[in-house]
Parts: C-alpha cells; structure tokens; sequence
C-alpha cells in the first residue's frame, strides 16, 4: 500500500454569482480525476506550467486547502488540516522576519517535540542549522540574509520536523540560477542521508530529474489532468554534473519538454491516465523504452 | 547596516544642522528686532500727562531727570532676552514648591509626565487587546466598526464634562481624557494589523499546529506587532495634544497649567516659556517612545 496517496482528487472553484445567474456553469474546475501513490521514501514531483493547480495540489496535501472530491491519505489516516507530519518548504521561504534563522528553526523543533527541554531542543535545532550548512547566520535575521540562505533555513525548519512528507512548493523559484545549484544538491546530500518521502512541485526540468524518482506531468488547466509518470531511471547518488553526461538525463529532459512545449495537452487514454491508473498504484510508462509519438489532435 | 544612518555624524547631516542652526538665529534676530522698543520720547506730552504716567508705573524718571520706560513693567512681546531671563528664573527654582499653585518647573513637568504616562498606557492596553480581538474576527470587525467610527472622530476634550461629572474628581479626569485622546488609533492600526497578516505566517502556524495561545504570543502580535507601534506613534501625539487643554480646563497642575498661570499673572515671557516647555517635554518624551518602539519592529 502507498505511503502516501492522493485518490481522485479534484478542485472546483465557485465561479461569479453573475454566471452562474446566466445558467452558465457555476463551478470552475482546476484539476480532476488526480491519483499519485508514493511509496515511503519515495521522491515524487508534479512539472507542469504555471497556473495549472499544482500548487493548489500541495495546498491539497499540506491540508491548506480542501479536496473537492476526492481524498488524501497519508499512513493509513486521512489528511483533514495542516500538521507536523506534512512540513511544507514555501516558495516565499514563510520565515517568521522577526525571529533569527536559530529561532525559525527552534519555532518549529518546540511545536513538534513538545515533551523536550530547551537545552534538547536548542541542540536539535543546532544540528539542522548545521546541517545546512547555516553556521554563522543562525543569529541573523531573515532580512539579513540572501534568498539561497532564507530557503536554507525554510529547509533546516522541514527537516528538524523529521515529517512523514515533505512537501516543496516551488522551492528554488525565487533563488538565482547560481545558487539554486548548490542548494538543490544540498538538497540531494540531505535526502539521500534522511530518505525522507517528498512531495515537490515544479516547473523547472533539471531540478525535476535531478532530484525525483518519479515525475508527474501535468496537462494545462482548466481541468487539468495528471497525464503520465515517468521514472528518473538515473542512478544515485547524482550530482548535476555526473547527470548531464547521461542518456537518461538527455532523453527524459527532451521528453518533459516536448510534453510542456507541445502545450501539455490531455493525452489519450491508453497512453496517459489510462495507463497510469491501469499499471497499478506505481503506475510508469517508461521512457525507457520507444515513447509513445504523441499527437495534439488527441486533445479531448 | 554598514550603510550610515542620517545624523549628525554624517556630511548630509552636518549640513542640516548648520542650517537649522542658521534658520533658528535668524528667527532669534527677527524676534528680537521685531519686540524692540524705542526709547521714550516725552516730546508733545505735558508735564501733566508725564507726571500721571510715572505714578501709572509706565515710566520712571532716571538721575539726570530724563524719562525712561520702567524695564519692570512688561509691554507688548516680550523679546527672545525677556524669554530667556524667565527661563533662566525658573529653572533656577525648578525644584522649589512657594504655594498651592506655584510650584517649580521641575514638578510641573512630573506631573505632566505622570499623567500622561497613567493615561496613556493604560488606555494602549486596553486598544491593544481590543484591537487584537477585533482584528482575529472579521464578524467582531464588523459588528464593532460603527461603533468606534462614531467614537473616533469625538475630540477628547468632549468627554470632559461627562467624565468630571461620572468621575467627580479632576485627577482621574484629566488621565481620562488622555486615556479616550489615546485609544483610538491604535485600537483601528492593531486591528488592521492583525488582520492583515501575512498568510504565510499563518500557514506556519497552522503547520506547527500551535495552539491558539501560543499562535497569538509567537506569530500574530510580533507579526503585528509593527502596525501596532505605528498606531501607539499617533495615540501618542493625539494624547501628547490633549493633555495641556485637560491641565488647562480643569486647573490640574503641570505644564499645560503653566501657560494658563502665566496669563493669568499677564506674563507673556512666562506664557512662552511654559509654550517651549511643552514642546521640550513632547521631544523627549517621544525621544523615550522611539527607543522603546525599536525593539519590536522588524525589517521584510
């Protein structure tokens, strides 16, 4: 059974009272008929273009927002609100301005282990900020420090939870190119020590492969669909460097960005959900193997 | 940080206070030369009208039996000197107590102090609660918001009569009317502040699942706590303003009273002395609010 699964899900918003007044439809769907099953320990990304719900799948996850039909079920328990064991890493950081990096991180360390001491939780708190690789800014104040920092300390927060999942929403998309490297190898240093089950969305293709073990591709919205998953079939531990030189890496990133390019367009059934939701909970088609050519004449 | 603050240590600064410096002896001057008197000249007035003057006290005859103005009777504006000389004498007997209703400069402004600080505080705790409150529940918002639009814009001072008569002591009166000049803006900037608070703090500690006191302690007042300072700042001034005409009005000893002394002993030197006390004590006073609201602010 799935670690962590999201069945059937879809979102609709209410539309203006004005349209549906006209007897048009009054609800607006933003994605339907989603289902990821994703295995303890598992690294799974949604790619897909701005706007079409991905984010709003995360929020689904973290408990932010509310499925409108459809479930998430985490361990065996359905997800109703927020809570520590879904540590969300925010695109915006969401660092507290008025607390140092030692004492975001702490925030959440206290919240989390509420039985510890000060002095347990200050020297779990230390590790993480170590870990990080935060030494010497943990006394300064988000302000004070650069994007790749804040998302370091956005990072040491979520994982000094030790969450069943965590969920990274768009991570790196505020960071310079530069940085955004480092850090997302950082990332793989800090999953491949932890194994901790991981939920990201992106739009960014490299940090998809570089990380994932999986990727979903998601079609644009209105109505947007989960289109296939694909396997990073890359062996770890990878570095950015090391991955570039590989077929693999050459071959899934002209898929994926064939797929965006080509407008992310519902697939037909028997190669998209059809044979997501048929090749079990892990459903893969793999592009191991020929890929299937995919035609935009077969938008539904 | 290494970036230098605007001061007097700084070139740009140097220039303001040459400047300001040159502004305030051009004012002493045009001051001076506008409350010059011209000596006496008895020319076209009769030994008759002479001799009524100098049993008036308006003139007096010299030693070589000419007329002068008598220096001791006070005419028209008194001169920047005049000012001075007043100061100097009161300060000189700052901590010097001659009669019920004459006492040094020095407890004039403990007394100002003390009643502004009574009402003032008193009346930024209660805004502040109330504020926060308010600004947690949008339906508390609403219902509550006629009520502090129809209260806001009633001067203070209006209360008066009302709380003298409920209250029956001038004392608490006087803090009263500090306290209704201070509640205001803050209970409408804690409100707004606390309302408008970043949904990504929120979303934090919804994650962390903190439990509603400690929300309240950790995130939503040191988030506001900004937009609350900006609020006391013109609960302050608004008391700061109310608190010579509460003195005046209800004969309350302090520097408010002062300038009401002063007029009634016609002594105009005296009145303006006790006008720069006023202002004197507001700088400092404010000086005092600054320091204090540097600590919890933050820098986004």
């Amino acid at each position: 059974m799935a670690f962590l699964s999201v069945e059937q899900v879809a979102k609709y918003f209410p539309l203006s009272e004005a349209a549906s007044a006209a007897g048009r439809q009054a609800t607006f769907c933003v994605f339907r008929d989603v289902d990821v099953r994703i295995a303890k320990g598992e690294f799974v990304t949604v790619i897909g273009h701005s706007g079409c719900g991905k984010s709003t799948l995360l929020n689904i996850i973290a408990g932010f927002e509310e499925a409108s039909s459809g479930g998430v079920i985490l361990d065996g328990k359905e997800v109703t609100e927020p809570g520590l064991d879904r540590m969300v890493v925010f695109q915006s950081f969401a660092l507290m301005p008025w607390l140092s990096a030692f004492d975001n991180v702490r925030l959440a360390v206290r919240a989390a282990r509420p039985a510890w001491s000060k002095a347990e939780v200050a020297q779990h708190t230390q590790r993480y900020i170590d870990m990080m690789g935060l030494n010497g800014a943990e006394r300064k104040k988000p302000v004070f420090l650069s994007g790749g920092m804040r998302q370091r300390v956005g990072l040491a927060r979520a994982f000094a939870v030790t969450p069943k999942v965590l969920l990274l929403d768009e991570p790196f998309a505020q960071i310079d190119a530069l940085t955004r490297g480092v850090i997302q190898e950082e990332l793989v240093r800090m999953w491949t020590a932890m194994r901790n089950t991981v939920f990201m969305v992106t739009h960014d293709v490299d940090e998809a492969i570089l990380l994932s073990d999986r990727i979903a591709l998601m079609t644009n919205g209105p109505e947007a669909r989960l289109a296939e998953c694909i396997e990073v079939d890359i062996p770890r531990p990878r570095s950015r460097e090391a991955m570039i030189d590989t077929p693999q890496y050459a071959r899934l990133r002209n898929y994926i960005l064939h797929f965006l390019m080509q407008g992310a367009h519902h697939l037909p059934e028997r190669n998209g959900l059809g044979a997501m939701n048929g090749g079990g909970p892990l459903g893969v088609a793999s592009p191991g193997r020929p890929l299937p050519r995919r035609r935009s004449a077969a938008v539904p | 940080m290494a970036e230098p603050t605007p001061g007097i240590q700084s070139p740009g600064g140097r220039h303001a206070l040459v400047i300001s410096l040159f502004l305030f002896g051009i004012f002493l001057l045009a001051w001076h030369l506008a409350t010059l008197r011209p000596a006496f000249n008895p020319k076209g007035l009769s030994d008759e009208q002479l001799t009524t003057m100098e049993f008036n006290g308006d003139i007096i005859r010299t030693e070589e039996g000419s007329y002068i103005y008598d220096p001791k009777k006070a005419r028209g504006l008194p001169g920047p000197w005049a000012v001075a000389r007043k100061s100097v004498e009161e300060f000189g007997e700052a901590f010097q107590k001659k009669g019920t209703n004459d006492h040094g400069i020095a407890y004039l402004i403990r007394y100002t102090v003390l009643r502004f600080a009574a009402g003032f505080l008193s009346a930024s705790l209660v805004a502040a609660c109330l504020g926060v409150l308010i600004g947690l529940s949008a339906t508390l918002y609403r219902a509550l918001n006629p009520f502090i639009q129809v209260l806001k814009p009633i001067s203070p001072l209006a209360w008066m009569p009302l709380l003298l008569y409920s209250v029956q002591d001038p004392t608490m009166t006087a803090i009263l009317v500090v306290f209704m000049a201070s509640l205001w803006p803050t209970v409408a900037n804690t409100a707004f502040g606390v309302s408008a608070l970043r949904r990504d703090y929120l979303q934090v500690a919804r994650l962390l699942q903190l439990t509603w006191s400690r929300r309240l302690v950790k995130v939503v007042l040191p988030a506001a706590a900004p937009a609350i300072v900006a609020g006391l700042r013109i609960s302050f001034g608004s008391a700061l303003v109310a608190v010579v005409p509460a003195e005046m009005l209800l004969g309350e000893l302090g520097v408010g009273y002062l300038t009401w002394i002063e007029w009634n002993n016609l002594d105009i030197a005296g009145v303006i002395f006790a006008i720069l006390v006023v202002g004197g004590v507001g700088v400092l006073m404010d000086l005092g609010f600054t320091r204090l609201a540097r600590f919890v602010t933050y820098a986004e």
